[in-house]
């Protein structure tokens, strides 16, 4: 124990600790939770694929011939009448980045050890998480059974989109989805004082601590990244 | 030891809740002003300029301050934003690559083979 903390205390900043880390036997990066490190090259390998699917997205769009659909229109919501561009989207923007807002602040809390508004705030990510995933929902079925959008062909223009737009939407849907099942789940634990008591998990049997909830927000910001992405090269584009 | 690493943890990775809301005021506004982009119609180069500039202040933003990146260990800031800068160099060279295919396309199209 004492052992660790002086390492941590002596070791190197900048780029001679950058040196001695990789150039050090054991670990790679010292004094970062094991966890953390490893919740960072999962995201890594996640940022790989989705940037296979976004970057072979841009290729085929940028190569084709055919005229791609016009996503402001497609993605236009009516209000009273008036088609609005891109609304739905919009809310869907605001309301995972209000997530993301609330699961900093779950972290934070976490680590100042306020049980009660660390559990509320981590509560109140997941319904925003859930929110998304309803809008989602009701954007797919509004495209597949009024427009008639499918993978193979749509109404609109470039059969591509179809297939694109599922993959892509669907993939980082499946991550949101995923990420909402755990929310409620540490938020349960953080409720009940898991992480204050270091209560076993009934998965993985390691004791319970606040740490936990930084990786997992983690994970989450990680999707509101990747949304920025999304918004930025499939409806804005 | 895991006492240890929680204390040393506190002591890297608790904040002042101002950096939070200010962090996520940006996004808020940052966002808003992608929206805006498409809303005002802008095309072209000042498009692209306009959403690329918004997209990455607003992933750079949440790397640094949400996922605590700032605060980490160089190496695993290393280890991380080399792989994704390798990413970048593989958008540029498919962006080059979609525009040699619609040439070659619309030329062969066009003209005939």
């Amino acid at each position: 124990m004492s052992e660790q903390t002086s390492i941590n205390n002596n070791l190197p900043p900048g780029f001679k600790g950058l040196a001695s880390d990789f150039g050090s036997d054991q670990t790679a990066f010292k004094g970062v939770n094991w966890g953390k490190a490893m919740m960072w090259i999962f995201l890594l390998s996640d940022t790989f694929i989705f940037s296979c699917f976004l970057i072979s997205y841009m290729k085929v769009r940028a190569s084709l011939v055919a005229e791609w659909p016009y996503p402001s229109e497609i993605f236009a919501l009516e209000v009273g009448g008036v088609p609005v561009p891109l609304l739905l989207i919009a809310i869907m923007t605001f309301v995972l980045i209000t997530s993301s807002g609330t699961m900093a602040l779950a972290v934070k809390y976490g680590y100042e050890k306020n049980k009660k508004l660390c559990g509320m705030f981590l509560l109140l990510t997941a319904l925003g998480g859930l929110t998304f995933v309803g809008m989602q929902a009701f954007e797919w079925s509004k495209l597949i059974f009024h427009e008639g959008v499918r993978p193979w062909g749509n109404p609109f223009g470039a059969a591509q989109f179809g297939s694109f737009f599922f993959m892509i939407t669907g993939f980082h849907g499946t991550h949101v989805s995923i990420g909402v099942i755990f929310l409620f789940i540490f938020s349960r634990k953080a409720f009940r004082g898991d992480f204050d008591t270091g209560k076993k998990g009934f998965f993985t049997s390691m004791k319970s601590d606040y740490v936990a909830i930084e990786i997992l927000g983690l994970y989450w910001h990680f999707v509101d990244l990747v949304w920025v992405f999304i918004f930025a090269f499939f409806y804005l584009w | 030891m895991v006492m240890a690493e929680t204390k040393k943890e506190q002591q890297t990775t608790t904040h002042k809740i101002g950096i939070y809301l200010w962090i996520w005021g940006l996004l808020f506004v940052l966002s808003f002003f992608s929206y805006m982009v498409d809303w005002l119609q802008f095309q072209g180069l000042l498009r692209w300029t306009l959403i690329v500039t918004f997209m990455l202040l607003k992933a750079g933003l949440i790397m640094a301050i949400f996922m605590h990146l700032f605060w980490e260990r160089y190496a695993l800031v290393n280890a991380l934003l080399w792989p994704m800068t390798a990413i970048a160099c593989f958008i540029c060279l498919m962006v080059a690559e979609g525009k040699y295919t619609v040439f070659t396309r619309l030329f062969y199209f066009v003209v005939g083979g």
